[in-house]
């Protein structure tokens, strides 16, 4: 394959190399032809993305800041590191970029009502947001295991007027709150939109998904030029699904000079059963609509996936990242739990900036990145969310809670 | 080269025994019914002696589920149900002991429904090789479109198996053309939007859909999704060549076991009777 005079950039699917497709149940082929029309017309039309950005200023307050981290960078060999700050979106994270793409296609389309699936509740949080300001009726499927562990943003959603299903079934976590959201896709899909909150699924969800997150890597590549003169030496971020990583990575990927790592979640080690390494331990196959790296045993079932992130507990991939890795674009690299809980706390207290977990697994792949490029390296970071959800997982970890706390 | 046409009942020098099955019943006045149960469950023995039970009592092509952790298609019967079969110990290859075991028993043809994953993983043509060996009739495909099947196409053309897909109600003219033209055996017909699961009344849109169907050259629609009655096995097969029945099927099964299975079969067996004199012309 002779990649070396195409732009990297220009892949929209269905396929990209040999990941993607779209293997759904043929009811949904209506609906994601219809997606796919729409998204190409709204592409086109200067209205739409007027719109978009409009919506990106004065609702999300993009551009989100990069903010040089100094302290934190002494514990990575001296590397010059810079955040980008889309902790600092409206609604706490990166996922409000593509759920506003989304609701504006769905108005567009003319539904009514939009499903969504979400782990950590980061993604859910934001469909529930984008529902309330169009007015559109939503509902959003979390597995039980991640409605305990992300309480919060139950409760977040619940309050912007969404109704919330805890997911029962399977492992009870991200990969079945996808199932039941396509089997409520399958039944409603005449009034209904599914705002998919990553770039996996079938063909447009990867491209389009990853068109909506494209604004941080173009925002900060630009940032960076502007702070330090030049490209920065290597683009890291967290990889469950892979949406913030292909946000940040897609603007570089034609910058040859320009290293790109995603680190993915290893849970208790990728020598053990319990992890979500989706790249660093699966092998291809065909889930969610998608054919791409994923978590299976060698009878093709799913294997479930830990980690204490339940953003990044998913064990598939997006396509393009699975993509990006087989041609040695990118690289993706495994961080334990605790590697990352540790960088969680470095960066709380070096710079006062409490990170996601799942942003965690990127800066802690970059401490150890920083100390293997040395002090002449700047490296970019998607901070691809802020850690307030996840107080009640940090305070259990680190024991921090008063006795008592956790009932009051 | 031209695609198969599902009128084609040879292929790969091996006929298609669920046509031949259709054909069979549509001559003798009634129907096809299509009976659906998951192998391993709630045991793999149990699962062949229910699945030959269902021939037994009147069932005339057996579709045999391969249960897999991420069933989108399937209502919460079915799921529980292979979720419990994977949580026994599932394996693919259980999957082909069921069909020997089964078709050792009863010569009706045993069609497996799977998602697409577990095919992959086993080796598309290795998969076709030893359904084939096993003496399986085909694979119907839930999330396999055509417009993705080429490598099953080829498999299946070459083993002589039948390829089932879906048509949906939310399907194009052209996809309906496009399912006719790549199935073989039958067009497994969405009765309604939605996913597997006994429903009150089998949706209009079924109706609709077959005489879409026809309209554009269908020669063997069956219907799927939401059967559980023998009325509803007697209405369909009044405009379609044949009826699935699956969820009630396995609810009786989880209920009642075997004996269960059995009378329920045989009840809806009679709802698959004396639809039309014998011999006309479907």
């Amino acid at each position: 394959m002779s990649l070396r005079n195409e732009s990297l950039r220009l892949q929209s699917g269905p396929y990209f190399g040999e990941f993607g497709g779209r293997f759904v149940p043929e009811s949904l082929v209506a609906a994601l032809d219809e997606l796919t029309a729409e998204y190409e017309l709204a592409k086109k039309d200067p209205a739409f993305a007027a719109a978009l950005m409009e919506l990106h200023r004065n609702y999300t307050g993009r551009p989100s800041i990069i903010t040089e981290v100094p302290r934190f960078a002494e514990y990575a060999g001296g590397a010059r590191i810079i955040l980008k700050r889309e902790d600092l979106n409206h609604t706490g994270s990166h996922k409000i970029n593509n759920a506003l793409g989304q609701a504006l296609l769905t108005k567009r389309i003319g539904k009514t009502r939009v499903i969504a699936e979400t782990g950590a509740g980061q993604h859910g949080v934001a469909t529930a947001t984008v529902a309330a300001l169009f007015g559109l009726e939503c509902v959003v499927y979390m597995g039980e295991v991640d409605t305990e562990r992300q309480a919060l943003n139950v409760a977040r959603m619940r309050l912007l007027g969404a109704e919330v299903v805890p997911v029962k079934t399977g492992s009870r976590t991200l990969k079945d709150a996808i199932n039941d959201a396509m089997r409520d896709w399958v039944t409603n899909v005449e009034t209904t939109n599914y705002i998919f909150g990553t770039v996996a699924g079938p063909h447009p969800f990867p491209a389009m998904v990853r068109d909506f997150q494209k604004i941080i890597g173009e925002e900060a590549r630009q940032q960076v030029l502007d702070l330090t003169g030049s490209l920065p030496d290597a683009v890291t971020a967290c990889v469950g699904g892979g949406s913030n990583a292909m946000g940040i990575f897609h603007a570089f990927l034609d910058d040859a000079d320009v290293a790109l790592f995603g680190y993915e979640a290893a849970g208790d080690g990728v020598e053990t059963l319990r992890h979500a390494a989706t790249i660093t331990k699966g092998r291809p196959g065909v889930l969610h609509g998608a054919r791409s790296m994923l978590l299976q045993d060698e009878d093709g079932q799913t294997v479930e996936s830990h980690s204490i992130s339940a953003g990044l507990d998913y064990p598939g991939v997006g396509p393009e990242h699975a993509w990006l890795s087989s041609i040695g674009r990118a690289t993706y690299l495994p961080i334990t739990d605790d590697e990352a809980m540790s960088a969680l706390r470095l960066l709380s207290r070096t710079e006062g900036i409490i990170p996601a977990i799942e942003s965690s697994h990127a800066l802690a792949g970059t401490l150890e990145l920083g100390r293997a490029l040395g002090p002449e390296a700047t490296i970019l970071v998607n901070l691809s969310g802020r850690g307030d959800k996840d107080m009640e997982t940090a305070g259990r970890y680190f024991d921090l809670l008063d006795e008592g706390a956790e009932q009051s | 080269m031209s695609t198969p046409k599902i009128s084609d009942a040879v292929a790969g020098g091996v006929v298609s025994t669920v046509e031949q099955t259709i054909s069979r019943r549509r001559s003798e006045g009634g129907g096809a019914l299509i009976g659906y149960l998951p192998v391993g469950f709630p045991t793999l023995t149990e699962s062949i002696d229910a699945a030959v039970a269902l021939v037994a009592n009147g069932v005339d092509i057996i579709e045999l589920g391969l249960p897999y952790s991420d069933p989108v298609m399937d209502g919460p019967v079915i799921q529980a149900a292979t979720q419990q079969a994977l949580a026994n110990g599932f394996k693919l290859r259980h999957g082909f002991e069921a069909i020997r075991a089964i078709t050792a028993q009863v010569d009706a043809p045993v069609l497996v429904m799977t998602y697409w994953n577990p095919v992959v993983q086993y080796g598309v043509e290795r998969f076709a090789d030893d359904l084939r060996a096993a003496g399986g009739a085909g694979l119907i495909t839930p999330d396999l479109i055509p417009d993705e099947a080429g490598d099953w196409m080829e498999a299946s053309i070459r083993t002589g198996l039948d390829r089932v897909f879906l048509a949906a109600p939310s399907s194009s003219d052209a996809r309906l053309i496009q399912a006719i033209e790549a199935s073989r055996g039958f067009v497994y017909t969405v009765s309604t939007m939605g996913t597997t699961g006994a429903r009150a009344g089998v949706d209009a849109a079924a109706r609709i859909l077959v005489e879409r169907l026809r309209a554009v050259g269908c020669t063997s629609a069956c219907v799927g999704l939401g059967i559980s009655t023998p009325e509803q096995v007697r209405e369909i097969l009044g405009y379609a060549d044949g009826a699935i029945v699956g969820s009630a099927l396995v609810k009786a099964l989880t209920d009642g076991g075997v004996p269960a299975v059995a009378r329920l079969a045989l009840q809806l067996a009679a709802g698959a009777q004396d639809i039309r004199p014998a011999s006309s012309p479907g």
